[in-house]
């Protein structure tokens, strides 16, 4: 059975919009990748509603942020530990809900963390865009006509997979920090993020007093970072000598060093290309820890070797296999809520 | 072609990407081999996307199908017998009306090279330009092969909103603006053809290695 759903947006702020796990593999082209900041959270609300991972949910950065659903849809809210009301009953985070026709889903601001995601059975429904329904709010086009979540739009959903009354009407799952011992502690309260990183090419061009500054300071988050790239505020970083380099592909998580030598780390919505200096990666299994990083709040970097970081890369895809199994147990009622 | 033959530098970018410079002089024979070296990389088993750049290559990979020693050697060994793409070059033909409007910073360039407007129009459409690699916007090609009298080093202050279409001059380089954007490049004019177009199986219009030609349509004072 299908329903043509639709959610409308009743209150909304900048930054909000339709994304899913991006368009990579076009960057020849000139087309970045976008798709959720936090990968991970994205995939398990969607697997929480019983979508495949990549459909297409509702980055949720500014707050607060409310939907109006007009069918009857399981949903999901995961990412930032956003006080998630739906009707009048507040949930915990990483919770799945079956709501009514005209039930109200509110995101107060988070307690920590940085960004929401929504899942809806059947996915947002916008069209897709050179294989994506990511928002590319640069190139103007994907999501919502390439645009930021207005106030009154109405999206439509896809039409939802299974039988809705199946499993239990609600559930929650463990947020991600806890099925990951390889990963370094979060920041929860006033604390510091620490995240993986990989030397790149130019690493061993920074002075000894720049090297140890990059690995031993507490990098600020600037207040204008977003999904383009974090500006980090801390010592300036020096080169033994001016580098100039040749346009090349870049991916999100590089750590660039323009010549004000504050560096800056390309995120979802990078540019294709760039030509300053790269100091290292930050490896892609910590991606979605920075996308969780507030305004202002501070990262330190520590090193990991290769080996390392394919170890990380496994634990995050084992964790979400695990989420995967979870839910499916629980969306058919064959396990119990609450694990 | 250089003196001395060096050696390229292949760097990790991440777990999951290499990236190959092939640290040479910038010339067109190592820029028309590193297009060759792409088509060949991006069909091995385990390459998940190649992004060209000018004298490098960006090359995303999975590392559970093609471990990095594995990648690196191999990217070293087929380089070394890799030779320029020898396909004649596509030439894409852009008509242009130059200064006016649409063209604001055509005046300034022109009375900085001490040349009339007409004259600097005339100079950029002249030559043959390759476009290099695509980036920065989508379908945005760099493109080379501008007279250097035109040469402008780029606006201290990007303007926030260049239309689609506008031609450009950002220090060495030229372009056409594809999609509306901000841009810190002079526009010498406009064309109505469309550089990035979603109703097209193949969005971009150009391709690294294609031949660009502005022809003028009407030079406007």
């Amino acid at each position: 059975m299908s329903d043509s759903g639709s959610i409308e947006v009743v209150e909304t702020g900048l930054l909000n919009t339709v994304q899913d796990l991006g368009r990579p593999g076009l960057r020849k082209f000139g087309v970045g990748s976008a798709g959720a900041m936090d990968g991970f959270a994205l995939a398990a609300a969607n697997l929480m509603v019983g979508n495949p991972i990549g459909a297409a949910g509702i980055e949720v950065t500014t707050f607060p942020f409310r939907i109006r659903i007009n069918a009857r849809r399981r949903i999901a809210a995961t990412g930032a530990d956003a006080r998630f009301v739906v009707g009048d009953q507040m949930l915990p985070p990483w919770w799945s809900i079956r709501v009514e026709p005209g039930t109200e889903i509110r995101f107060e601001a988070p307690r920590h963390g940085m960004r929401g995601y929504l899942a809806v059975a059947g996915g947002i429904a916008v069209a897709e865009v050179l294989g994506s329904r990511s928002t590319d709010l640069k190139a103007g086009f994907g999501g919502a006509d390439g645009r930021m979540l207005e106030r009154g739009q109405s999206l439509p959903l896809g039409s939802r997979e299974g039988d809705c009354s199946a499993g239990w009407d609600c559930f929650g799952i463990a947020p991600p920090e806890k099925r990951m011992p390889l990963m370094p502690p979060l920041d929860v309260g006033d604390g510091t993020t620490v995240v993986r990183v990989l030397p790149a090419a130019e690493h061993g061009e920074l002075t000894d007093e720049a090297r140890t500054a990059f690995w031993t300071s507490e990098w600020q988050l600037s207040t204008s970072s977003n999904r383009v790239g974090y500006r980090l505020v801390g010592p300036a970083l020096r080169l033994h000598r001016p580098i100039e380099l040749l346009s090349h592909g870049i991916l999100p998580g590089v750590i660039q060093l323009p010549p004000s030598g504050q560096p800056m780390i390309q995120m979802s919505d990078a540019n294709t290309c760039g030509g300053y200096p790269k100091i290292g990666l930050v490896i892609g299994a910590d991606l979605w820890r920075l996308a969780q990083v507030r305004l202002g709040r501070r990262i330190r970097f520590v090193e990991v070797s290769l080996a390392q970081a394919l170890a990380a890369r496994d634990e995050l895809d084992a964790a979400l296999a695990a989420i995967r199994r979870t839910t499916s147990r629980l969306l058919t009622k064959t396990g119990w809520p609450a694990n | 072609m250089s003196d001395t033959p060096k050696l390229p530098r292949i760097t990790p970018f991440g777990e999951t990407a290499v990236l190959f410079e092939a640290a040479t002089s910038l010339d067109l024979d190592v820029q028309r081999r590193i297009w060759a070296f792409a088509e060949t990389v991006e069909t091995w088993r385990g390459v998940v996307e190649i992004v060209p750049g000018i004298d490098n290559l960006l090359v995303v990979y999975e590392p559970r199908e093609l471990a990095f020693d594995r990648i690196v050697s191999r990217l070293a060994e087929v380089w070394l017998r890799t030779g320029p793409l020898d396909r004649s070059p596509r030439v894409i033909e852009i008509p242009v009306i130059y200064g006016g409007a649409n063209g604001p910073d055509l005046p300034a360039i022109a009375t900085a090279a001490g040349l009339s407007v007409r004259e600097a129009a005339e100079i950029h459409a002249a030559p043959d330009y390759m476009v290099c690699a695509l980036g920065s916007q989508p379908g945005f090609g760099y493109l080379a092969g501008l007279d250097p009298r035109l040469a402008t080093p780029r606006r201290a202050e990007p303007r926030l909103n260049v239309g689609a279409g506008a031609v450009v001059i950002g220090g060495t380089q030229a372009g056409v603006i594809a999609r509306a954007s901000p841009s810190g490049w002079h526009i010498v004019g406009q064309t109505p053809v469309e550089f990035f177009d979603l109703a097209n199986p193949t969005p971009a219009l150009l391709a690294p290695g294609d031949t660009v030609r502005f022809r003028i349509e009407q030079v406007l004072s």
